[in-house]
């Protein structure tokens, strides 16, 4: 996953304008009317919801690659790798 | 200080000046005038402020902006002006931002006579803007009163955070008389009221002191305060429910009705053996009092009564009067105003008459002097 | 998530705002905090907000520095008496279509032609939001008002070039659709010293896009998205190219003249009143 959502729920209206603006169809309106991911896996992180919601309902963080520390086992040495959490 | 010759409008200018007014929004209109073109030749000679608007919406809300950010304001007018300042005195009521409008009253309605004297505006004063408000109205009779009132209405306007009517007349604005101006060592200023608590504090910019009026900051001190027309409960922040609306309009009219009578100011003379009385306010008065005079050099007892704060109307004095009394005449320069609350005030405890004039000439006291023989024989003959 | 910074400028308390589903008010209302992040020296206590009446002037309420909500028609007026009695001040008026150019129409005027030092930001959804749809002096000819049932045949004003034309020193357009163009135009009219006035436009779904068919708020956009033209590409082309709904956005005039605060303080030395 590219990107981690953050929903108010109680300051969504349903306009729908993430929905619509969204390039690859990741966001819906629930039977309610209030908005949910729905496929996540396809975001690209583009921010194009946050940007117009006029609520301020949807916040959109950019997953950036965590830098760990791991023990190569066969150099022996310790290495510094970018992991995405999944 | 040495006399100076001046004008009941220039007396204003420097009475306000003195009490620490350093904004002044206006727009020119006969017989105003003069009070603009003194605040800006004065103004910015202290480091205060003259702006000439494009109108008198635009003159009201300039001024109640500056209020707002902490600088004591005057405006003045005449009118068709005083019409279109409704608007934002009914704003500067609900809100509680200090302000003093002056109205140099001229014949209307509309634009009327331009250059003549009236007193017409008496009614619209106490309710021209729309709805429940609470407001604070003077009126002066001399050059030197006219200075007073505006020092005295600065600080009501500041210590009551309402609006203060300065109900001047022709007469009286342009009246030249030399007078001996107060310097500022001798009057008394009241300062614009500040908060009481911090934010951290819970301030809550509307919440009445003692006195039911609220210690509103100024702006940019840090307090994020929000300013509406619209009910609003202590926080300032509009509220729909009727409770807050009753207690809101309640407060309002309270926080001047409980200070009623140090506000009411009352001149009164030969009243000790007086069968009659001869009530008037403002330029009226200065009549009013010469008729009273030359009434009583020929043994009519007849005392003079003047209304120097028209509101909140002074009910108790005036029924206190009537009772003592047979009759009192109300002598204006419109077709019958204030003599509605002289009636309403005596209760039927004495007779009430009218003399009235609005013919663009001021009174002669032979006028009002025929008019106070009249009222005794027919209260005789009653 | 990390805290979105432009949120401390919002009264959290009066959030959800009260504006309907997909109206565009709160997209510039966040395009204004976020201009006024980037404004160094600009804090929550030395900016003032200042509002007319209407639906996009009910901003001030939620926005967390001292704010005022006036009479419809004169924020400007309150906002020059604001910024003449304390200059330290930073002033911003937000205001409606119906609110600045018709009941407040001379006051904008006068506003621009004296410069004084504030930024004026007109929410234009051309049309009466508040009181339910009657026609402003911006809905476009031949739309549909509660008051116009048969059409608009009132001409319209473009409320730049009435800005320009009056004196204002900074004037720009842009709309709810560009939301980074938009916060743009608005930090450099923050940054203008002098009148600075930006349009905003905004979808009114409720009160102008249901009765005119336009539809959907996002369809709103979309129609933005493909009518606005950068001003730079709208100056090249030619006048039967400028047609249909098409306008231009972008910075269309900035001048330095000196600001009215300015210019009194050389009355206030004159005077001898400066300290
Ligand atoms: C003196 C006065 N006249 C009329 C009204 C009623 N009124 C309230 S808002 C409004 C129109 C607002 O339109 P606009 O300025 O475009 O703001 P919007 O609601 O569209 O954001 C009117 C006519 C009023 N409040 N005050
Ligand atoms: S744009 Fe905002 S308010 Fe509208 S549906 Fe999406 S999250 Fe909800
Ligand atoms: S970040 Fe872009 S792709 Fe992801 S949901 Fe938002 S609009 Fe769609
Ligand atoms: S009526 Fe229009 S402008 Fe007003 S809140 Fe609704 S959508 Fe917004
Ligand atoms: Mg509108």
């Amino acid at each position: 996953m590219k990107s981690e959502f953050t929903l108010k729920p109680e300051r969504c209206k349903g306009c729908g304008i993430c929905v619509a603006f969204c390039p690859r169809q990741v966001l819906a309106l629930d039977t309610l009317g209030k908005v949910y991911v729905a496929n996540h896996e396809k975001c690209i992180a583009c921010g194009q919801c946050e940007l117009r919601c006029p609520d301020y309902a949807i916040f959109m963080d950019k997953k950036v690659p965590k830098k760990v520390q791991r023990f190569d086992e066969t150099t022996g040495l310790s290495i510094t790798v970018e992991e995405v959490e999944k | 200080m040495s006399a100076r010759l001046m004008q009941g409008n220039e007396a204003v200018a420097e009475g306000a000046l003195l009490a620490g007014v350093r904004f002044f929004g206006g727009y020119p209109i006969t017989p105003s005038t003069e009070i603009a073109e003194g605040m800006a030749k004065l103004l910015p000679q202290v480091g205060g402020t003259f702006i000439q608007m494009e109108d008198e919406i635009a003159s009201m809300g300039v001024v109640l902006g500056a209020s707002l950010a902490g600088k004591k304001v005057l405006t003045a007018s005449s009118g068709p002006g005083i019409s279109l300042k409704q608007e934002l005195i009914g704003y500067a009521a609900a809100t509680e931002i200090p302000v003093v409008i002056v109205n140099v009253q001229r014949v209307g309605p509309s634009t009327g006579q331009p250059t003549a004297p009236s007193q017409g505006d008496v009614m619209q004063a106490r309710w021209g803007t729309h709805g429940d408000h609470s407001i604070i109205v003077l009126s002066p009779w001399s050059v030197r009163e006219a200075f007073d009132l505006a020092v005295r209405s600065v600080n009501y306007a500041e210590r009551f955070r309402t609006p203060v009517i300065l109900l001047m007349d022709e007469i009286v604005g342009h009246l030249r008389e030399s007078v001996e101006l107060p310097a500022e060592s001798e009057i008394e200023i009241y300062p614009r009221r500040a908060p009481k608590k911090s934010r951290a504090e819970g301030y809550e910019p509307y919440a009445p002191d003692e006195d039911l009026v609220p210690n509103i900051a100024n702006f940019g001190e840090g307090y994020h305060i929000h300013v509406t027309g619209l009910i609003h409960d202590e926080t300032g922040f509009p509220s729909g429910s009727p409770k807050v609306t009753r207690e809101s309009i309640k407060r309002m009219h309270e926080k001047i009705s409980r200070a009623a009578d140090e506000i009411i100011d009352v001149q009164e003379e030969f009243m000790d053996d007086a069968e009659f009385a001869v009530v008037a306010f403002g330029g009226t008065s200065r009549t009013a009092y010469e008729a009273v005079l030359s009434a009583r050099k020929r043994g009519v007892k007849v005392g003079f009564v003047r209304l120097v704060t028209i509101f909140p109307f002074a009910d108790k004095i005036i029924s206190e009067l009537a009772k003592k009394i047979r009759g009192l005449l109300v002598a204006e320069l419109n077709y019958g105003q204030i003599v509605g609350e002289v009636e309403r005030a005596a209760k039927g405890q004495c007779a009430v008459k009218l003399c009235a004039k609005y013919d663009m000439t001021i009174f002669e006291p032979e006028e009002i002097e025929a008019a106070i023989d009249e009222m005794i024989s027919e209260v005789d003959g009653e | 998530m990390t805290e979105r910074s432009y949120e401390k400028f919002f009264r959290q308390n009066r959030l959800p705002h009260l504006w309907c589903p997909g109206c565009g008010n709160g997209i510039v209302m966040k395009a204004i905090v976020q201009a006024v992040e980037k404004k160094l020296g600009w804090t929550q206590d030395n900016t003032i907000i200042v509002s007319g009446i209407g639906c996009s002037s009910r901003a001030s309420g939620y926005m967390d520095f001292d704010t005022l909500h006036t009479a419809h028609g004169r924020a400007i007026p309150f906002a020059t008496g604001i910024k003449l009695a304390n200059p330290k001040l930073n002033v911003i008026v937000i205001t409606g279509d119906g609110d600045c150019t018709a009941i407040g129409g001379n006051h904008f005027i006068h506003g621009c032609r004296r410069n004084v030092d504030l930024t004026v930001i007109l929410f234009n959804n051309n049309i009466y939001g508040m009181t339910g749809g009657q026609a402003s002096p911006m809905t476009p000819l031949g739309k549909k008002a509660t008051t116009a049932p048969y059409g608009s045949i009132d001409r319209p004003f473009d409320a730049c070039k009435l800005a320009e034309a009056a004196g204002a020193t900074y004037v720009a357009r842009s709309t709810a659709f560009h939301v980074q163009h938009l916060t743009k135009m608005i930090e450099d009219g923050l940054d203008n010293r002098g009148f600075s006035f930006i349009e905003a436009l905004v979808q009114c779904p409720t009160a102008y896009g249901r009765r005119n068919k336009i539809g959907e708020p996002a369809k709103m956009m979309a129609w933005m998205r493909d009518n606005a033209i950068m001003k730079s590409a709208w100056d090249k082309l030619t006048d039967d190219k400028k047609t249909g709904d098409k306008f231009p956005i972008g910075l269309f005039y900035r001048a330095e003249t000196e600001t009215y605060d300015e210019a009194y303080h050389h009355v206030i030395e004159l005077a001898g009143g400066a300290k």
